[in-house]
């Protein structure tokens, strides 16, 4: 039996948003994909954009590199907003 | 309701029946392939389609039993309650007035895509011209309808090359479904009558620049395709648009119908 | 339910002392109620478990088209047939949602359905009985979504992340389905005529205890419950779901003016729940084993689906293939 790859899904809900991984769709090809994928995650007006992408094609960090990865920028609290007192006057920044 | 052949209806009931029982009829079709696609995704584009067609059915018969009904009552009859669910589960098969086409079995999957490109290369331009209708309701209806049908006619053309351009095997197929519906075709651009009024009254296209239109898309997609189109003046089976139609129609009505017509006293479901 | 009798390879469980390591962190993480993700390590029965659990559930949604697929052609009214193909279609897009989700775990969505196909794999015991009247397409929506969604709701807290998601979107869609089926039967029993109204105390003698035993044998028969609970890819124990979707449902019963088949039905003031009779296990178990009304059919009709597909899933590959020949 011939099967068809997997893709992953990507939808734009609204406009404005970023494209958010939704699941997988099996497909031919690419533009079969895109209409598998609408007629799977968008029958209730979920999406105003689809990507898709071979599964194959993903690359995902590893949990083993978490620490490597993620860790490094828990200390980095200068990059957060709540970082910075200000004086009550200053109102809403 | 009975033997609505016998009578002489205006044009536009029966221009717009011929709208609405295309739509219910390939519905129909849709509803029996239900867990036969040949994939699960098949699965849904498949009622995604079948959705749009009934949906198309509801609106076009719903405008009709209101013109009915705003007739019956000019004319002091007093009806039964007629709407689009009365049009379509008690009329019988010479009152339906669809293309021969669209009441074909639904066969292999060449067949069912085969029947679906042929009608959808036809519809969207059909309903693009009817986007310019004097009657605005129409123009309405067929604006809706036809970005339904452009997505239909996206599809049906794909699957027609692939499997055209697929496997030997499945270009045979494709082939042979394409030469047994062909015969079909022939009533999808001959105009009669009723389209010659409804072309006067400025609410349908003319059928020639329709013809034009659906020749050279389907010339194109059968082209991409590698299938060889069959011949334009080939022998034709006409009849759908007066009721005159294929042993097909009773069965899928006899079973579409089959509860309002067992149960007549029901008056809701 | 629509996953039963998932076996989990054992029926005693570890404590955190009898396990590795890796298996303690795995189960301490699981205890926090932190998700586990595809790409985190995981017991090895516990992904079989999964993948067991899964399949049946994407299996059953699959089924689970053909009893409602058998009256989509008859419906009475257009928007009867519209209704039920949407919410048909819907299920077929709960299997693969199920699937995809499956599919994450390792697990090949086309070995998986072969199974189904050649009888290893299982899926709900209720969709091997026949669809006979109109009716029944009421009841399924009523009894069956309903005892599903009780199943459901909590399985989006699952353990798992891939299926809990895929479960949030299920439950999320799944709202307009027993509405949908609560409605057909209501409408039936009080506007309908009398051929209706037993239509519907018809389907709903037929589809009653079946829909009982969807939530599976009694926890005391139920070997692998305390392993699924431990992993939380179960959150409730069988009786507790069933008695849950019991007291919801009979009062929704006695709203339609119908009777239950089961003389032993009470509500006891004491405890504030109805009361059952004796659920026939060994139906349910011949049901199971395939010896149901409809089990063949079914499985036919699933296999031939397939098969007959078969070809045209051979020319879309071979047209991409060409395609991205000619565009190198």
């Amino acid at each position: 039996m011939a099967d068809w790859p997997l893709f992953e899904v990507f939808i734009r809900s609204k406009h404005g948003l970023n494209h958010k991984h939704v699941g997988s769709v099996h497909a031919a090809d690419r533009r079969m994909a895109i209409e598998n994928a609408r007629e799977l995650y968008t029958r209730r007006n979920e999406g105003v954009s689809i990507w898709v992408v071979p599964a194959s094609e993903i690359t995902a960090s590893s949990p083993d590199e978490k620490e490597p990865l993620f860790d490094p920028s828990n200390d980095k609290v200068y990059r957060h907003a709540s970082f910075y007192k200000l004086p009550k006057e200053v109102g809403h920044m | 309701m009975q033997n609505m052949a016998q009578k002489k209806q205006p044009p536009l009931i029966d221009y717009l029946l011929r709208l609405g029982d295309n739509a219910l009829v390939l519905g129909q079709r849709h509803a029996q392939l239900c867990g036969k696609a040949p994939a699960l995704e098949e699965e849904l584009a498949l009622m995604n389609v079948g959705l749009d067609l009934f949906g198309q059915a509801r609106n076009w018969l719903g405008y009709v039993s209101e013109l009915l009904a705003a007739e019956l009552m000019a004319s002091e009859l007093v009806a039964d309650k007629i709407d689009a669910d009365h049009l379509a589960f008690r009329r019988d098969a010479q009152d339906f007035r669809n293309l021969l086409l669209v009441e074909q079995p639904n066969g292999d999957f060449a067949d069912i895509m085969g029947r679906q490109f042929l009608f959808d290369a036809w519809h969207v331009h059909l309903l693009d011209g009817l986007t310019h209708a004097s009657d605005p309701r129409i123009a309405e209806v067929a604006a809706k309808s036809l970005k339904e049908a452009t997505y239909h006619l996206r599809r049906s053309s794909e699957w027609v090359i692939r499997l055209g351009d697929g496997t030997e095997e499945s270009h045979t197929r494709m082939q042979r479904a394409l030469d047994n519906l062909w015969q079909f075709t022939g009533e999808l651009l001959q105009g009669d009558e009723i389209d010659q009024a409804m072309l006067e009254a400025g609410i349908a296209p003319d059928l020639e620049t329709v013809a034009t239109r659906w020749k050279a898309t389907v010339e194109e997609v059968l082209e991409e395709a590698t299938l060889e189109r069959p011949s334009y003046d080939a022998w034709m089976y006409t009849g759908g648009k007066v009721g005159h139609h294929t042993e097909h129609l009773g069965f899928l009505l006899a079973e579409m119908q089959y509860l309002p017509r067992a149960y007549p006293d029901a008056t809701v479901w | 339910m629509y996953a039963q009798l998932v076996e989990t390879g054992s029926n005693k469980l570890k404590t955190l002392d009898e396990m590795s390591p890796e298996e303690r962190q795995f189960q301490e993480r699981i205890n926090d109620e932190i998700k586990i993700e595809p790409k985190n390590w995981m017991p090895d029965a516990y992904r079989k478990t999964l993948i067991r659990q899964i399949s049946q559930h994407a299996h059953s949604e699959i089924v689970g088209m053909l009893p409602e697929g058998n009256w989509l052609t008859r419906a009475p009214t257009l928007k009867r047939k519209l209704q039920l193909m949407a919410k048909i279609q819907d299920e077929a897009g709960h299997g693969l949602y199920l699937y995809s989700s499956m599919e994450t775990l390792g697990a090949d969505r086309d070995e998986e359905i072969d199974k189904l196909h050649d009888g290893r794999a299982k899926y709900s015991s209720i969709f091997n009985y026949p669809t006979l009247n109109w009716a029944d397409m009421g009841t399924i929506g009523w009894l069956v979504d309903g005892a599903a969604i009780v199943n459901q709701v909590p399985l989006q807290r699952t353990s798992y992340g891939p299926y809990a998601r895929a479960m949030i979107r299920v439950c999320k869609e799944e709202s307009f389905h027993q509405r949908q089926g609560y409605q057909i039967l209501l409408t039936m029993m009080q506007e309908g005529t009398d051929d209706q109204k037993a239509m519907v105390q018809d389907s709903i003698n037929r589809f009653w205890w079946p829909a009982l035993m969807m939530f599976g044998p009694s926890d005391e028969n139920s070997p692998n419950s305390a392993q699924s609970m431990a992993w939380k890819i179960k959150r409730h124990s069988n009786d507790e779901l069933r008695q849950r979707f019991l007291d919801q449902t009979v009062p929704q019963l006695e709203l339609l003016g119908c009777t239950a088949p089961d003389p032993d039905l009470k509500y006891n003031q004491e405890t504030g729940h109805y009361e059952f009779g004796e659920i026939d296990w060994q139906e349910f178990f011949d049901v199971v084993k395939g010896n149901g009304p409809c089990n063949r059919e079914r499985i036919e009709a699933r296999r031939s689906a397939i098969d007959n597909g078969a070809w045209v899933r051979e020319a879309a590959v071979a047209h991409a293939a060409k395609r991205q020949h000619r565009a190198a």
